[in-house]
C-alpha cells in the first residue's frame, strides 16, 4: 500500500462471483415445530437459499404439520411460557390472554419488517422453486389427507423417502 | 475504494463488483453488466425491473429485497426467477448498479 493519493486500486475481481449456474448445492429443513416463533426460522432459511439458487427442501413433521395445515396455517402462536428469552416473569406466562398477547406482538413486529405471514411466505417459497414435503407418519397419526394441505405441498412422503431424497444436502433440523 | 473500467467508462465499485455510485450508472453500463453476469439480451421485462429498483433505492436508500420487488414493485416472484436466474436479487441488483441488497427477506 502506498500513501500517495492518485491512483485509484485497481479491482482484481470487478465481476461479482455469482457461483456456478449449476451448483450441486443443496439444504435440507426438517421443521418440527408448530409454534410461530419455530415455523419462521426454517421459512426465512429456506427463502434465503433459494434466493442463492441452492437446491432447497422442507420436511414438516410431528408439531411442523401444523405449519403447511390449512387449518393451522394462519393463526400459529407464539407463547413465553416455559421461555425465559422473552424475560417475562415465568409465574405470568400460563396467565390467560398472555399468548394471544405475545403472538399479537410477535405478528406486528413481522409486519413491520415486511416479513410476510405463513401462508404468503410458504408461496413465496414455492414460487422460487422450494420443496416442500409432509411426512406420511404424522399425516397419518394427526388423521389429514393430502386436502387438508397446503396446495404447494409436493407430496407426503416417509422418511427414508426423505433420507434418499436429501443425499448430499446440508440438513437443519429445527 | 476499487476503481474499475467497464464498458470504456470507469466506475466505483465495492470489493465484489457492486457499482457504489447511483450516478454512475446508464443504460449502456446496464447492458455491459448484464453481459458480465452472463445475461446477453435485456429485455423490456427486465428493464422494467431494473427501472423499479432504481427508482426505489433513489426513494428509500435501499436496494429493495426480492420480495419487495415482488410486493410494491408487482413482478411476480416466479418471473423474476426466469428473468435472472438462480440469484436474482443480487443480480437484479448489480446490473442496476446497486449495491447489494442486505434484507432477510
Amino acid at each position: 500500500m502506498t500513501t500517495t493519493e492518485k491512483a485509484p486500486e485497481q479491482a482484481t475481481a470487478v465481476v461479482p462471483d455469482f457461483g456456478e449456474d449449476e451448483s450441486d448445492r443443496k439444504i435440507a429443513f426438517v421443521a418440527s415445530k408448530g409454534t410461530l416463533d419455530m415455523a419462521y426460522p426454517a421459512l426465512v432459511m429456506a427463502n434465503a437459499a433459494l434466493g442463492e439458487g441452492i437446491e432447497t427442501h422442507i420436511f414438516f413433521t410431528f408439531w411442523g404439520m401444523d405449519i403447511i395445515n390449512k387449518k393451522t396455517m394462519g393463526d400459529l402462536k407464539f407463547t413465553p411460557m416455559a421461555n425465559p428469552a422473552t424475560h417475562m416473569p415465568a409465574a405470568l406466562t400460563p396467565l390467560p390472554g398472555v399468548t394471544t398477547m405475545a403472538t399479537h406482538q410477535m405478528r406486528k413486529q413481522l409486519e413491520e419488517l415486511d416479513v410476510p405471514d405463513v401462508p404468503e411466505f410458504l408461496q413465496l417459497i414455492a414460487d422460487a422453486g422450494g420443496h416442500l414435503w409432509a411426512c406420511k407418519m404424522s399425516v397419518d397419526m394427526m388423521k389429514l389427507t393430502e386436502d387438508d394441505l397446503f396446495d404447494e405441498v409436493e407430496g407426503i412422503i416417509s422418511a427414508t423417502d426423505f433420507i434418499e431424497l436429501i443425499e448430499g444436502a446440508q440438513t437443519m433440523f429445527i | 475504494m476499487p476503481v474499475t473500467t467497464i464498458g470504456g467508462k470507469e466506475v466505483h465499485v465495492d470489493d465484489e463488483g457492486f457499482m457504489t455510485n447511483y450516478d454512475e450508472w446508464d443504460e449502456e453500463l446496464a447492458k455491459q453488466l448484464a453481459k458480465n453476469i452472463g445475461i446477453d439480451e435485456l429485455t423490456e421485462e427486465h428493464w422494467r425491473v431494473i427501472k423499479f429498483l432504481r427508482e426505489d433505492f433513489s426513494e428509500t436508500g435501499e436496494t429493495p429485497t426480492l420480495r419487495r420487488v415482488s410486493t410494491v414493485g408487482g413482478f411476480p416472484t416466479k418471473e423474476l426467477f426466469k428473468l435472472f436466474p438462480k440469484k436474482p436479487a443480487k443480480k437484479m441488483a448489480y446490473i442496476a448498479g446497486l449495491p447489494k441488497p442486505h434484507g432477510c427477506v
